[in-house]
């Protein structure tokens, strides 16, 4: 079912898409399916595999619980961690083999690291409004256009949390539903949910 | 492969996956980095990469390349580096079973940070779990391994 | 009160100390049996110097030291006593561990063993009488050789002087060794000491600083192989069968053994062994009624402490004064089972050699561990020798009267038929059983127009810890487990109640439980330092005035609670979001106050300062007492705030540092210690600073928040 749906959806969403400035009423069809679309992305954004490295404090979180980091990790300046216990201290260049077991510290090409102290770009805790103006806002998404943002969900700590290693659970969408859905909402123009919605 | 551990290169032959704690340990044969939790709780098999302090446990030996090994053995075997000379004049050890991991941590975070305030001690050397109980004497040594290295005491 | 104070029905009275000073040294007064007849002791005669002490050419003093070293700074503190009256260089003084032999065993008789923290007291006079023999024959051969009296001559630093001329004792130490030992020898009066009582820095810090300490896990030999064993899943599984056919597969794996109640997987090192076991399949029988929940096994410890149990210790009537009683209160303390986790996962190297056996292992029980390895292997303990390696941690766990594991080791030695090593991890020792035992403690007290408590009928629920262990003989008298009531018959807040009943209900559980550092103080102590501070809130009166008046005649622990009380600014309030909260108690025959400053900061327990006042009689080294209050401080905080293992269906759910975690240094308050040299006997130190952390964490979160914890962990919510 969802297949059939989700091209309907970009399709109707086009035409905003070329419009700097939404109309007065927005059609009813795209700007629901734009902002149904967005439930998804932040469904994924807020999934403990990406949220716990995007707190609002300066500590990481961990698990599905998304507690506090242990051993009094924090961000540091530039989101490596700081002298001592930087992020790739215990977090390795790839998710560690199985037979090390569970719980063990996982890996990134990349070097596993958080947002920047003073880009801290916070998903937990943000109302749905809050975190898809966020997201948008060049100011505070590092001076990211949407085309950027695409761009960005390419990159190995994102799609790392489709393959968070050994008795890790990945996010709970399926990363091309969320692909298709971050297109979907980008494509109505990326709406945002109004005030109204709660906090989640 | 090769393994540049202490500025030896030796010819090690380990399966890829093996953690770099059980090559350092059991293949080349320096004891020094110890085996605690093996999954980068304790940081007891703390070594360091380049200079920069990694968790050997968790660290397959596929994973190190070029890039140098340092030990506790690699830090100074008469006990000369200022952050061990601090470590005997604040009489820190117990068991000293964490030392290495301890010392090999509070190295690299005064390389970087030569004058280390307290936040600083709380942030680089919580990842080091000490039973016995010596945080307060490792915390007096690393302020007095500060002084030492800065020469001014 | 018409009944006379006298009358008591107690088989084992109120006797402060009493208690306190044979839970401390148990293990070194008690001989089991037949072990015992293997290592007899000479009584009364002067320890054989050699034995003690080795002095090399080069003028260094090779000190002996009979207990383990495991932190706790003995291998400084017994070669203290030896320097002092030997009168040697201290700066060549060097230490090593004895092998295990009957000279070793300490001078109270018993067993070569190191734990309740009687060490530098059981050896005080020893370790002394050694140095001064070797000094008396160090000076005898240098007199020998300069043809006068021995006594015309004196000793600087090593260095023996007759008039101008010198000769140092490396050079008389041979001809010294072969002279016979003195038959008696005058000790230093204290006045005269040197180095006792000096902070002296550790000599062990070197070789732990650069990695040369040789630990147990880290010894090799020529053709040494390294298991890894699989351990049953609960408390009382069984192994039906198991495969060892993917496990031989792995590469570097040699053997795959039955091990006691698991099998072993034997391989070229560590990594490969480990892999081994994954790759093992075994079935295992479930254990008979589905296993231990440590949830329902609490709630029938609680259930239990509603009725009195054996009694301990009764002075009065204790029922009868409760219920005629205006004011009572009653309050049930809990505390879970707790692994030791030292720093060092357990292991054993083990060689046999035909009737003879090789072991290396950390192991505070030498003897014990001997008699384990000989019945195994068929031989008699002469023909086992322990090599005591350093040990990364003790706690209590390595001293086990079942020696699980160097018999575990000894075991797959055997099977394998190689030299093996026995290496757990981290899981395996959290998840591998001999735990401080789960304890629920309920007080019912009723209380005069003061507000003092005027009877008092204390529950105690509980494991035994030597029950069915070669010590039971001696450990247990009619019923009662000293370690499982130690502090509580001897309070002295309890010396002046009327009617006081302290009973036990031994329980009896698969879990297999160990004593823990400070051992049953660590319930015993959360129990009655809780129940004091709710009955001094309960007559709004200060905590340290209520307690004081109480201990009016106790004047070693009055001194030692004012002391930290007043190094902790207890008159000033405390600063802003925090308050304070105090405790003291007596074991090992040391007492020790702690006052904790604590706030609650993001939602959890924050301790900021401890100060610690310790009359242990006289200290040694005070700077290792400091180390040892410290370090206390720490093993009893972590077990305050986070330590608790959960049992479902017999199995330990817990497993690691992520999820039984340690205290660390983020978290670490700044610990003051302040030492009493009160003259009274020589005081334990490794233990009596564990037990009173909890409580005086627990009395400050009462005073910051108004809210009584009673149970351990920790927990606000």
């Amino acid at each position: 079912m969802k297949r059939l749906v989700l091209p309907l959806c970009v399709a109707f969403s086009l035409p905003a898409c070329g419009d700097n400035h939404p109309p007065a009423v927005s059609p009813v069809a795209p700007n629901a399916a734009g902002l149904a679309a967005f439930e998804t992305v932040r469904e994924v954004f807020q999934h403990p595999r990406c949220q716990n490295c995007h707190p609002a404090g300066d500590a990481p979180l961990q698990g599905d619980d998304s507690h506090v980091h242990a051993q009094n990790v924090l961000r540091g300046k530039d989101g490596h961690g700081n002298i001592g216990a930087e992020c790739t201290t215990c977090h390795g260049p790839a998710n560690p083999p199985s037979a090390f077991g569970a719980h063990v510290p996982p890996g990134n090409v990349k070097g596993w690291h958080m947002p920047t102290e003073d880009l801290k770009l916070v998903f937990v805790g943000l109302t749905p409004r809050a975190l898809c103006e966020q997201i948008k806002d060049p100011a505070r998404n590092g001076g990211k256009d949407m085309p950027a943002l695409r761009t960005h969900l390419d990159d190995p700590l994102v799609v790392w949390g489709w393959a968070p290693g050994f008795g890790r659970a990945p996010v709970s969408v399926p990363r091309d539903r969320f692909l298709a859905a971050w297109e979907t909402w980008a494509g109505a123009g990326a709406p945002c949910p109004g005030d109204a919605t709660a906090s989640r | 492969m090769k393994l540049d551990i202490n500025g030896v290169v030796r010819d090690i032959d380990a399966p890829p996956d093996m953690p770099l704690l059980w090559v350092i340990r059991d293949l080349a044969g320096l004891p020094g980095t110890k085996f605690g939790c093996g999954m980068a709780q304790c940081g007891a098999c703390t070594v360091h990469l380049d200079g920069q302090p990694v968790r050997s446990c968790v660290l397959p030996v596929s994973a190190v390349g070029a890039r140098k090994v340092t030990t506790i053995e690699g830090i100074s075997s008469d006990g000369s580096h200022p952050v061990q000379r601090a470590w005997v004049e604040a009489d820190v050890v117990q068991c000293g079973y964490c030392q290495s991991g301890q010392i090999m941590t509070a190295v690299a975070l005064l390389e970087k940070r030569p004058d280390p305030t307290d936040a600083d001690i709380d942030a680089g050397m919580s990842g080091i779990v000490c039973r016995c109980g010596t945080y307060n004497r490792v915390r007096e040594a690393i302020h007095l391994a500060s002084r030492l290295k800065r020469g001014n005491r | 009160m018409n009944r006379p104070r006298d009358t008591q029905i107690s088989r084992r009275g109120f006797m402060r100390g009493a208690g306190a000073s044979l839970a401390g040294l148990v293990l070194s007064f008690y001989v089991p049996e037949q072990i015992a007849r293997a290592a007899p002791v000479q009584p009364k005669a002067l320890p054989p110097p050699n034995a003690f002490v080795r002095i090399a050419p080069d003028d260094t003093v090779t000190v002996v030291i009979a207990h383990s070293e495991m932190g706790q700074g003995i291998w400084t503190t017994l070669a203290m006593l030896i320097a002092e009256e030997l009168e040697c260089d201290w700066a060549k003084v060097r230490s090593e561990h004895a092998p295990a032999a009957a000279v070793y065993i300490g001078p109270a008789g018993g067993i070569q063993m190191t734990g309740g923290s009687s060490t530098t007291r059981g050896e005080f006079e020893r370790y002394r009488q050694v140095g001064a023999a070797a000094k008396d024959m160090l000076l005898r051969a240098a007199a020998a050789r300069w043809k006068v009296p021995a006594n015309k001559l004196v000793v600087e630093k090593g260095v023996i002087l007759n008039g101008k001329q010198k000769l140092r004792y490396g050079e008389v130490a041979e001809a010294a060794m072969k002279l016979p030992p003195p038959a008696s020898v005058k000790l230093k009066e204290p006045q005269a000491w040197k180095l006792i009582g000096k902070p002296m820095r550790r000599l062990d810090s070197l070789d732990k600083i650069t990695g040369k300490a040789t630990f147990g896990i880290d010894v090799t030999l020529p053709d040494l192989r390294t298991a890894v064993i699989l351990r049953p899943p609960a408390f009382g599984a069984k192994l039906v069968r198991f495969d060892g056919a993917a496990a031989l597969k792995v590469p570097g794996v040699e053997k795959v053994v039955p091990a006691g109640d698991g099998v072993a997987v034997v391989a070229k090192h560590f990594w490969a062994a480990k892999l081994g076991r994954d790759a093992l399949v075994a079935e295992w029988q479930k254990p008979e009624g589905g296993g231990v929940n440590s949830d329902v096994l609490l709630a029938e410890y609680r259930k239990k402490a509603q009725e009195p149990g054996t009694t301990v210790a009764s002075v009065g009537d204790a029922a009868a004064a409760l219920s005629s009683a205006t004011t009572r209160f009653s309050s049930e303390y809990e505390l879970p089972y707790l692994a030791h986790a030292p720093m060092e996962p357990l292991n054993c190297t083990v060689k046999i050699d035909g009737d003879r056996c090789e072991i290396w292992t950390g192991t505070q029980f030498q003897t014990v561990d001997q008699k384990a390895a000989a019945t195994i292997l068929g031989t008699t303990i002469d023909k086992v020798q322990i090599h005591t390696t350093f040990l990364g941690g003790g706690f209590g766990r390595r001293a086990n009267p079942r020696s699980d594991f160097v018999a575990e080791a000894v075991t797959v030695a055997k099977a394998a038929g190689v030299p093996v090593k026995v290496v757990w991890t981290r899981e395996d020792d959290i998840r591998g059983g001999y735990y401080r035992p789960a304890y629920v403690h309920r007080m019912q007290v009723a209380t005069d127009a003061k507000g003092n408590p005027s009877a008092w009928d204390h529950v105690v629920v509980g494991q035994s810890i030597l029950k069915g262990t070669p010590f039971e003989g001696f450990g247990v008298k009619d019923g009662i487990d000293n370690t499982s009531v130690e502090g509580l018959a001897e309070s002295p807040y309890l010396e002046r109640v009327s009617a006081k009943r302290v009973s036990l209900h031994t329980m009896k559980t698969p879990v297999t439980v160990l004593w823990w550092r400070s051992v049953g103080n660590t319930h015993t102590a959360f129990a009655i330092e809780g129940m004091i501070d709710e009955l001094a809130h309960a007559a709004k009166r200060d905590p340290l005035e209520y307690r004081l008046a109480l201990l009016d005649h106790s004047p070693r622990f009055a001194a030692a609670l004012k002391l930290a009380a007043e190094k902790a600014g207890w008159e000033k309030p405390a600063p802003e979001g925090r308050a304070r909260g105090l405790a003291v108690h007596e074991s090992f025959g040391s007492i020790v106050a702690e006052v904790a400053e604590v706030s609650i900061t993001e939602g959890r327990i924050k301790v900021h300062e401890v100060t610690c006042a310790v009359d242990c009689g006289s200290a040694v080294n005070p700077l290792g007492v400091e180390a040892q209050i410290q370090g206390s401080v720490v093993y009893g905080l972590t077990a305050a705030l986070y330590g608790k293992l959960t049992l479902k269906d017999g199995q330990v759910q817990e497993s690691n540092f992520h999820d039984y975690p340690p205290l660390r240094m983020f978290e670490m308050p700044k610990v003051s210690v302040h030492i009493i040299q009160s003259g009274a006997p020589m005081g334990g130190i490794g233990e009596p600073a564990t037990a009173p952390i909890a409580p005086a964490v627990a009395n400050a979160v009462f005073a910051l928040t108004q809210k009584r914890l009673r149970s351990l962990p920790l927990r606000l919510a």
